[in-house]
């Protein structure tokens, strides 16, 4: 402190100041604030490391696996360069069956776990169904083919004697592909290379990722509408009352996740807790009961119950910090109560608002384990779709294509957001 | 340190060394299942008596099946395979192995022959059998209904009468995926449970199941986890769920659900073992593989849960259940009584078509 003070007091001639033992303050002063450095280097080191190896890192391979695309190539050199010359029209020629018997046959001679033609099989299948089928079948019975090959590879699978099959080949015989992004829109490849929207009971993302936005604005817009009063009221509060109430808004946060949105399907299922009042009371005739679950309804109320905390939190603590005086002295200047909260007040709960909108948005736009409970068919997200192909169709290249899309589409939503409000308006706490 | 604990120190090394030579070094299996009634029974039937018979190895359960595929492929190309034995569905097993992830298997060298001497390759079931797959159990998916939402005398009892939402109205909980859904269409259409596939592959196919679909879809609740079924039923929350038929065993005798199962149609599909390649326990696998998939074992395993054994052989054996008492024989997928119109699911056919209707079947269900 006293070096710091030191420093602004000098005069032009600092450099004729010394400390006690000779040498020029300045120096002491950079070895110090070096020192000071390294220390907060080393302090952040582990979070830094942390944050590249399990969170940089995998995003950079995700990004990676969406477009990496080495099973054709490796597996059928060859027969693509034998396709250099077919021109996407009709079945190729003989030299082309005889490529590909030579690449099937070679790779078959290699041990198990190097064997090319499983995977080519699969990832043929993404773009072509029974391509897979096609790879296996022929591959059981390669090794006795004879010239003519064309006609033996036709016996073993029809799908050889389609152009189809052959334009895939050519066409994905790249060590880099689009196919996955254009897949996750919803679009194709039609015969002529161009790319096509798919036919129109195959189309899914798109839409869903539209749905995915709009449950979470819905969800947020819900966080909000509940969570502002509670924040003001606890926030109003004297300080012992407003930490008692506090648990009770963190209460959620403690209990399993599997648990809450249990207790939601009790509450809210058609014979459930709710629907069961209505009808003894009157309000709803046994028939006409209210679906409430299974729909987007129940991932909305679900989620925004589970997101309440995200919300609530930075509202109080921005609201905490906001004087009582203002809104009085706005009173005393002869504004009504609505004015005042109006004009002095809610300006003020910005930042707060800002921070959980943005919070509750990015964590419900991620989110999968509620919406696959009580979404039933209409209150799915993105995210499920994402999972699936993570975990049961093992497609990972459009998993990582979808996961792409949706960080890139957050990112640029926190772009549009810094530049209309600003993100430095944000108060996490 | 002093000599004294010097010395004790190196008796104690030197002991550990001896009783280390005397029995075999202590070895832990991972073996990924289920979870659930399902590891349980393969807790009893197979696991302890393994164990009892080999003092050194200690049998983990892993209830990672549901994910087994994603775990298979992520291990593998980390080059850190810590899973031993892994249950899952022939169709992600047929996956895996034209992955590479799994090993090929030779049933007839690594398993145990009947008791009368007939190959394993023989004593399996007609067509359970995969490159990488040695089948444990036959589950059926099966349709379930609430005796109570209907008349005494007008209960249903065929697929057709899950698509009759006239004389039998109610909600219906369906799994969200096309497998079964679309095969009961086809067939609750009318056409023969041999040439459901054969049609399924057709464009035209596709549409008339999916048109058949339609006549149900504002009656239809979708579940995604295999609990979901028999809790939607309890609630009252439906009328037909279809549900596996274990699950629907355990609901009805175990928990006392009052529930009713339509064995016809019944989608039969297997559930086996798979080795992961390069797993650090090869030959300790093997051994147990030879003993948990014999006839008695097998045999032994219904007694727990309600699912069929794969070998012909065993189903003679199969008893009583082992808490209730009851006979297992009437309630296996495979008993003549219930097999009587049988869908034997097509995995080959799910393998190469499966993306393809779950897109479809997913943008006709956001419809």
């Amino acid at each position: 402190m006293s070096q710091a003070d030191a420093t602004q007091a000098a005069p032009p001639k600092r450099e004729k100041l010394v400390t006690a033992d000779g040498t020029p303050l300045r120096k002491a002063l950079e070895r110090a604030n070096r020192r000071r450095k390294l220390t907060a280097l080393a302090l952040v080191t582990p979070l830094l490391a942390f944050i590249l190896i399990f969170f940089a890192f995998p995003i950079a391979q995700m990004m990676w696996r969406s477009v990496d695309n080495p099973q054709i190539v490796n597996a059928l050199p060859r027969t693509l360069q034998a396709l250099e010359t077919w021109d996407g029209q009709g079945v190729p020629d003989e030299p082309v069956f005889a490529a590909l018997h030579a690449d099937m046959v070679e790779d078959l001679e290699r041990p198990r776990r190097e064997q090319a033609i499983g995977p080519l099989g699969i990832r043929l299948n993404y773009e072509l169904s029974a391509a897979r089928s096609a790879i296996s079948r022929t591959s059981r019975a390669v090794t006795d083919f004879e010239a003519p090959y064309a006609d033996a590879f036709m016996d073993a699978h029809r799908l050889w004697g389609q152009p189809e099959l052959w334009r895939v080949i050519k066409r994905e015989g790249r060590p880099l592909t689009l196919s996955y992004y254009i897949a996750a829109l919803d679009r194709e490849y039609d015969e002529a290379g161009n790319i096509v929207q798919r036919d129109e009971n195959r189309r899914i993302y798109v839409s869903l990722f539209g749905r995915t936005l709009a449950l979470s604005l819905a969800i947020t817009f819900m966080t909000f509408a509940l969570g502002f009063p509670i924040a003001y009221f606890l926030a109003n509060l004297p300080m012992r009352y407003a930490n008692l109430l506090m648990i009770a808004v963190l209460l959620p946060f403690w209990t399993s996740l599997l648990v809450r949105t249990s207790a939601w399907i009790v509450l809210l299922q058609q014979q459930g807790v709710i629907n069961e009042l209505l009808v003894n009371i009157g309000l709803i005739s046994d028939d006409n009961r209210i679906s409430m679950i299974y729909n987007q309804t129940g991932t909305i109320i679900a989620m925004t119950h589970i997101l309440l905390p995200f919300m609530v939190l930075p509202l109080y603590s921005v609201m905490r910090t906001i004087p009582v005086s203002y809104t009085r002295a706005a009173k005393s200047l002869g504004a009504t109560p609505w004015t005042a909260f109006r004009r002095v007040y809610f300006p003020q709960t910005l930042p707060g608002i800002g921070a959980g909108g943005v919070l509750v948005f990015i964590i419900s736009i991620g989110y999968y384990i509620t919406p696959a409970l009580v979404g039933g068919q209409s209150g799915r997200m993105i995210s499920n779709e994402i999972a699936r192909h993570i975990q049961q169709s093992l497609n990972w290249g459009l998993a990582a294509a979808l996961g792409t899309m949706l960080l890139v589409g957050v990112l640029v939503l926190y772009w549009l957001y810094n530049r209309l409000v600003g993100a430095d308006s944000l108060k996490l706490g | 340190m002093s000599s004294t604990t010097k010395l004790f120190g190196l008796s104690a090394a030197a002991s550990v060394l001896a009783l280390s030579a005397a029995a075999q070094d202590p070895v832990s299996l991972t073996i990924v299942s289920w979870g659930g009634a399902y590891t349980a029974s393969q807790q009893h039937a197979y696991h302890e008596p393994f164990m009892e018979m080999n003092s050194h190895v200690t049998i983990n359960n892993d209830d990672g099946s549901a994910n087994a595929l994603a775990g298979l492929r992520a291990q593998s190309q980390a080059g850190n395979v810590t899973w031993d034995l892994v249950d899952m569905l022939p169709s992600d097993a047929q996956l895996a192995c034209d992955e590479g992830i799994i090993m090929q298997i030779d049933h007839d060298a690594i398993l145990a022959a009947a008791p009368d001497g007939t190959a394993p390759t023989e004593d399996f079931l007609p067509g359970s059998l995969g490159e990488c797959f040695i089948p444990q159990i036959v589950y059926s998916t099966v349709l379930t209904y609430r005796p109570g939402a209907f008349p005494d005398d007008a209960q249903p009892s065929s697929i057709a009468d899950l698509f009759d939402t006239e004389n039998f109205p109610g909600r219906r909980a369906l799994q969200d995926r096309p497998g079964t859904n679309m095969e009961w269409a086809l067939y609750a259409d009318g056409v023969d449970p041999d040439d459901i596939y054969d049609v399924l592959s057709t464009p035209e196919g596709v549409d008339r199941a999916f048109a058949k679909l339609d006549t149900i879809k504002d009656d239809i609740i979708f579940w995604t986890e295999g609990a979901q079924a028999p809790q939607l039923l309890a609630d009252g929350e439906v009328a037909f769920a279809t549900g596996y038929n274990g699950r629907m065993f355990d609901a009805i005798e175990v928990e006392g659900m009052d529930a009713a199962i339509i064995w016809d149609g019944q989608v039969v599909e297997w559930d086996g073992w798979v080795v992961p390649a390069d797993g650090p326990n090869e030959e300790l696998v093997m051994e147990y593989l030879y003993f948990a998939t014999d006839t008695q074992r097998l045999a032994d395993q219904a007694k727990f849960i309600s699912y069929g054994p794969a070998r012909a052989s065993s189903a003679e054996l199969v008893g009583q259940h082992a808490d209730l008492g009851i006979d297992m024989a009437p309630h296996m997928p495979t008993n003549p009584d219930n097999y009587f119109a049988p869908i034997v699911l097509d995995n080959d056919f799910w393998v190469d078509y499966g993306d393809e209707l779950r897109e479809r079947f997913a943008n006709w269900m956001l419809q």
